[in-house]
């Protein structure tokens, strides 16, 4: 069976699928159709979607609504990931699992809020103060979408931090013929969330243990500031080390559990197409059309863009000398491929006038 | 799972607090004590949520649970942990300054009521950043960035909470008797409810104004503010009338497939466009005839393209059918164009430019002079002997297109006009049908 809709619609699925129970967010194109479909959707399933008066309210929320109990997903634009920015390092410091949607539109500034872009690949890695390590995914179809988003809230509660979902205008309000048997079973998981004693733990450093809380029967704490274990402000040298170290240990030191990319090799190739989010398409469809024609080639699209899936893509990399990287901003993940790629050519294709790479822009530098 | 609940005969743990002496900030926690004690509450119900600041560190002496996070957003927090817990009891500790960055939380809070509590510790300056000026340091007051005197008049958060719906709304000082009860008061109430509670600032404030115990009453007399209970109202929580509005919503959504029964004999991918105004049914159109494909086993893939507003401007539909699975494409030179306005036509000038003899263009009679090397087709309503309305000429249109393109059979479109427009759709597809000449 096939059905016609788009990535919004998948991302509100796979989250209710997933067990979200907690939804906050502000109008904003191209993100409001998932705030629709949430404040639609989500009492019905006993869970509650709340439209907040900005922003920032909106992820406040969320990372409350957590800490009772809740699965919470927010969902926004380029121009409030900048209003997230504090409340996202909130959340790394204080070890809260949330998703948060970026359906990327056309920046900077309010840019262009009915057009697609891939702009804010490195704004989310680097968006707040401190540059912890945080995970992202990012869809490259209606089906990722769904199923992606639900991993999104499996590895938010696996690392106990944020997780983005990094989308874009297209995905997420193209619609797209989906084949149904596409949509993995997603179930939702179980939170082990332990109870009395020290909300947080260091040792060993990249252990992550279950979040503690609100209305378990044991009194618990939480903070955004440097803590003890026991979330107490705490200035002594040893113990803050202690916790910064866990917090880049318990993302770093299991890269291995996160990093997804497919990747579609032919061994005679010597060149790599390397793609992500929308951008996904076109690469996959450049592909098949060398190969159509006669010429191998070879495929990534990266699921996972943080931590840059360096194992993964290193293997994707072996055979070829060269690899070709589209994306509709000015470059921003190739200079983290040309980090990894060993001395390999590293060829960028930017895009940033507003309209998609077709597959015969990528085949003219591919070739 | 039942939880036995002990009630505390104090909820402060043995740590002291740290405020300078004179100052208001331990006062009032010690009320705030008293008040939870006289409410025999499970301190692990009780989430005392600080922001930033001297106030902001007040949960530290709690054996409660507890909340510190970002300056200012105390109460958006709080908000979350009650309505994904209602049951739990939620008490906001911020200062003046937290009201000032956080104001808009405040206004929004109190016209949402969720239950929670704010406690605002209100000493008129930042204390610990140095003495600066707040949002409530009275007009005149010495500051250490008011050297000449405060030029800005005070907020007075009670009115702004009040006005704005919330439920119970309290001025006082934190030398006031009753506070204890007050602060039970609202705890107790069901909506939200602010204490705005005045105090001295010892290391700052004090010395700089001279201001004493008696200085707290004159300034609230001289700016014409009031104390006691200021607004009490009955109100329905906001989560128990989330509850009540959920109840009545249905069934969650599920995926509505769309069956193959037809064949389209399409055997490479065609890109159609239809360019037309806002409002006018372009995407609806453009969609059903991609639904119509997918009726016929073709893979269809639609974008659109559209000013920021609504019903004015330009509206252009992209619609790629295939044999085969494709992600959503750029169409930079359609195979079929379907011309319906003016707006539309100042977003194709370059599209109409690139297209040659083998492409097609679908279009009204006002448009048939258009610039552009494909073939061009004409259609005028007026031919028809029925009514063709503007927001039906889309699809009137595309009709014309899909037949001379041997796109989809015309069962298939008839079979994809179901839903609440079937009766307009069918008659526009009926009127190309006619009319494909």
């Amino acid at each position: 069976m096939r059905e016609f809709t788009d990535g919004a619609t998948a991302i509100v699925r796979g989250a209710l699928d997933a067990g979200c129970s907690f939804f906050a967010g502000y109008p904003i194109t191209p993100a409001s159709a998932i705030l629709m479909q949430m404040m639609r959707e989500l009492p019905k399933t006993g869970g509650m979607a709340v439209q907040g008066e900005d922003e920032i309210a909106s992820i406040g929320m969320c990372i409350g609504a957590t800490l009772s109990g809740a699965r919470a997903m927010t969902a926004t634009s380029g121009p409030g990931i900048s209003l997230y920015s504090e409340n996202i390092g909130l959340a790394i410091m204080g070890e809260v699992p949330l998703v948060i949607v970026d359906v990327q539109r056309l920046g900077p500034s309010t840019g262009a809020a009915t057009t697609v872009s891939q702009g804010d690949v490195q704004f989310v890695r680097w968006g707040t103060g401190g540059g912890y390590p945080i995970i992202a995914l990012a869809p490259s179809t209606v089906a990722e979408s769904y199923w992606l988003t639900a991993k999104a809230f499996e590895l938010a509660e696996r690392f106990r931090c944020p997780v983005f979902l990094v989308t874009d205008k297209e995905l997420a309000m193209s619609l797209t013929t989906v084949d149904m048997a596409a949509y993995p079973n997603v179930a939702a998981a179980e939170r082990n969330t332990g109870s009395g004693g020290s909300p947080y733990t260091y040792e060993p450093r990249d252990e992550v243990f279950p979040l503690h809380e609100y209305g378990r029967g044991e009194p618990v704490r939480f903070t955004g500031s440097t803590h003890n274990q026991d979330a107490y402000l705490t200035k002594d040298g040893p113990t803050i080390d202690a916790l910064n170290q866990h917090l880049i240990a318990k993302i770093e030191d299991h890269r291995d559990e996160i990093e997804l990319v497919e990747a579609d090799i032919d061994e005679k190739a010597t060149t790599l197409i390397l793609g992500y989010g929308v951008t996904g398409g076109a690469v996959r469809a450049a592909v098949a059309r060398a190969r159509a024609a006669g010429e191998p080639m070879s495929g990534a699209v990266v699921q996972s863009l943080w931590p840059i899936p360096e194992t993964a893509l290193g293997v994707a990399m072996e055979g070829v000398t060269r690899v070709v990287v589209p994306e509709l901003n000015p470059g921003l993940y190739r200079r983290e491929i040309d980090r990894i790629a060993g001395g390999r050519e590293v060829v960028g294709i930017e895009r940033i006038d507003g309209d998609l790479i077709s597959p015969e822009q990528i085949l003219e530098v591919a070739r | 799972m039942s939880v036995t609940i002990t009630p505390l005969d104090s909820f402060r743990n043995d740590t002291p607090y740290p405020f300078c002496p004179g100052c208001g900030h331990g006062s009032i926690l010690d009320t705030l004590n008293e008040a939870l004690g006289m409410m025999k509450l499970d301190p692990a119900e009780v989430v005392i949520v600080s922001d930033i600041g001297c106030a902001g560190l007040s949960d530290q002496y709690f054996k409660t649970s507890a909340f510190h996070g970002l300056h200012g957003r105390s109460v958006t927090y709080a908000t979350g942990i009650k309505l994904a817990r209602p049951e739990l009891t939620v008490v906001v500790i911020m200062g003046d300054g937290g009201t000032g960055i956080g104001g808009t939380h405040l206004i929004n809070a109190a016209r949402r009521n969720a239950g929670i509590t704010v406690l605002v510790f209100n000493n008129l300056n930042f204390g610990m950043t140095g003495g600066q000026h707040s949002t409530t340091t009275p007009e005149g007051s010495i500051t250490s960035t008011t050297p000449g005197g405060n030029l800005e008049h005070p907020l007075d958060i009670c009115a702004t909470v009040g006005v704005n719906g919330a439920g119970y709304v309290h001025r006082g000082t934190s030398f006031d008797k009753d506070l204890a009860d007050r602060m039970v008061d609202a705890i107790r109430h069901p909506g939200f409810a602010l204490l705005d509670i005045w105090e001295l600032c010892t290391a700052y404030f004090v010395p700089m104004n001279k201001l004493g115990r008696k200085g707290l009453d004159t300034t609230i007399d001289r700016l014409g503010f009031e104390q006691g209970v200021l607004y009490e109202r009955e109100v329905v929580e906001y989560s128990v009338a989330y509850r009540e509005a959920a109840a009545g919503l249905g069934e969650r959504r599920v995926p509505v497939p769309i069956p193959v029964e037809f064949d389209s004999g399409l055997e490479s991918s065609v890109s159609i466009v239809v360019a037309g105004s806002a409002g006018a049914k372009v995407r609806s159109a453009a969609r059903l005839v991609a639904e119509s494909g997918m009726r016929s086993g073709l893979w269809a893939t639609l974008r659109g393209d559209y000013p920021v507003t609504v019903k004015t401007g330009h509206s252009v539909t992209s619609v790629v059918l295939s044999p085969v699975e494709i992600p959503p494409v750029v169409v930079g030179v359609p195979d079929l164009l379907v011309l319906v306005s003016q707006d539309g036509l100042k977003k194709v000038g370059g599209m109409l430019a690139g297209m040659g003899p083998q492409q097609l263009v679908v279009t009204l009679p006002e448009f048939a002079a258009v610039e552009t090397e494909a073939q061009v087709v004409v259609v005028d309503p007026r031919d028809w002997e029925g009514r063709i309305p503007k927001v039906q000429l889309s699809l009137m249109l595309l009709t014309v297109a899909s037949i001379r393109a041997g796109l989809v059979p015309i069962e298939a479109l008839r079979a994809a006009s179901t839903g609440p427009f079937e009766t307009e759709n069918l008659n526009a597809i009926e009127a190309g049908l006619a009319l494909v000449g």
